[in-house]
């Protein structure tokens, strides 16, 4: 029996893409409503296909889109915002990549939400603004493991759970947040992480934008912030990736 | 896939949905379509893709496809070789060439930049092509990669890698598709449109 169609317009932004078959191309989007899907989009490396142009890398697009069983085809897009600056300045575009990498990562297809969309889509504009791209970056990371479920414990220590003192700490990958220099110490892993530095994560973790743009952030506090956060995301997609394997090798062994 | 089906059939399907566009099912249509097809189609087949690898290469100076090195554009004495378009994919040399405006000569990237995919400059023919101008002689490096964000970031990056040599790099006009409404162009290319327009 033919599976019914369905037909649902929805806001996207196109997280990946890849040419397929003769002129189309396969787009992986992220919905508010709808989490994140493949969707063909039929002759759009054709200059003057109507939807070239719309289905663009990092955009967010107004999409019609048609769906059979497990088949996606877009039907009609029309761009609502391009985040032209990203399209000049190739340092915003490769932290565009990076936003969108995360974001496919640590979503699986069902589970991404209207959060996930939302953030992101602030994102790509806080990118465009004029300031520095890595205050961005560093504000949707920590914004993007609070949704996944990973916010690094920056109040009290990882390991004792004891209230952190007002001084520098270590920071515990393994842990999932700051521990204090005492258990530290004792078990002998983590790394440094400045007082300014923690300060500026607590507020990252529940300020708006706005308070956070206007923070003034040096040269090695950037430095400082971006090891840090990088280091906690390295560590956990690849524990994410090793369970994700292990699940495919039990798949695998059931047939 | 089930022990019932046997294993050179097995292997051809695997194979071909390895393929851009292929999925399982067109891999195993067009395998038992070729069993049922007469024999000299197999082997004529199996000839053409041993001698696809076996008989080219890449040219060593533009990483062209070619069955000569260098390939016979780079040969030809006739062509300017002050001026360089770089594109793509070898079939975008034909695409240029199609027009029979261009007498220079072509450096072909094997793609463009996309982080998302992994995909970084040594993946890609940047590090020859610098290699290339520092070699001297070229004056007019012209980036012809597709418009989009992967080719606008490839294009960025190759303007810092080559400015710096004192080679002049230029990149195609981009504007509006023949053959398209305007009211279905999005603004990107509307904008460049714009800023590209000339004087009639
Ligand atoms: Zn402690
Ligand atoms: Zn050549």
């Amino acid at each position: 029996m033919p599976k019914a169609e369905r037909v649902f317009r929805t806001e996207a932004i196109v997280l990946r893409r890849q040419d397929i078959g003769e002129a189309d191309r396969l787009l992986l989007l992220l919905t508010p409503d709808h989490g994140k899907f493949r969707a063909v989009a039929h002759g759009t490396r054709k200059p003057a296909a109507r939807k070239t142009g719309h289905v663009e890398l990092f955009t967010l697009v107004d999409m019609l889109i048609r769906r059979r069983g497990e088949w996606y085809v877009v039907a009609q897009a029309e761009t609502k915002n391009a985040f032209l600056l990203l399209r000049e300045d190739l340092v915003r575009n490769t932290y565009a990549n990076h936003l969108a990498e995360l974001l496919d990562r640590f979503t699986s297809d069902q589970d991404s939400s209207r959060a996930e969309f939302d953030l992101l889509a602030r994102a790509l504009g806080w990118l465009c603004e004029d300031l520095d791209p890595r205050t961005a970056a560093r504000y949707y990371e920590i914004r993007l493991l609070a949704l996944a479920g990973f916010a690094p414990s920056l109040h009290y220590c990882s390991v004792g759970q004891e209230p952190l003192e007002p001084q520098d700490q270590f920071f515990s990958v393994a842990d999932g947040g700051v521990i204090c220099p005492d258990h530290y110490f004792e078990q002998a892993h983590g790394m440094p992480i400045s007082l300014t530095a923690l300060k500026v994560l607590r507020h990252m973790q529940t300020q708006p934008w706005d308070a956070i743009k206007a923070l003034h952030i040096n040269t090695p506090l950037h430095l400082e912030l971006e090891r840090l956060t990088l280091a906690y995301i390295t560590y956990l997609l690849e524990q994410r990736l090793q369970s994700v394997e292990f699940l495919r090798r039990l798949r695998r062994e059931e047939l | 896939m089930s022990k019932a089906v046997p294993l050179p059939v097995t292997r051809l399907i695997e194979a071909l949905s390895r393929l851009p566009g292929i999925g399982p099912k067109s891999a195993s249509r067009l395998t038992y379509y070729l069993l049922r097809a007469p024999d000299e189609l197999s082997h004529t087949l199996a000839e053409a893709l041993s001698e696809l690898k076996s008989q080219t290469r890449y040219c060593s100076v533009c990483y062209n496809i070619t069955e000569e090195d260098p390939c016979a554009i780079c040969a030809d004495t006739q062509r300017d070789s002050t001026q360089v378009v770089v594109v793509e994919e070898p079939l975008d040399v034909l695409a240029v060439e199609r027009t029979g405006a261009f007498q220079g000569r072509y450096h072909v990237l094997h793609g463009a930049l996309s982080p998302v995919e992994g995909i970084g400059p040594e993946d890609l023919k940047i590090g020859e092509l610098v290699r290339r101008v520092q070699q001297g002689g070229i004056l007019e490096i012209i980036i012809a990669t597709n418009p989009g964000v992967e080719g606008d970031a490839t294009a960025m990056y190759l303007q810092r890698q080559l400015t710096p040599l004192g080679v002049k790099v230029t990149r195609l006009a981009r504007g509006l598709p023949t053959g398209g409404d305007l009211e279905y162009v999005d603004s990107v290319t509307l904008l460049r449109a714009l800023q590209g327009r000339h004087e009639m």
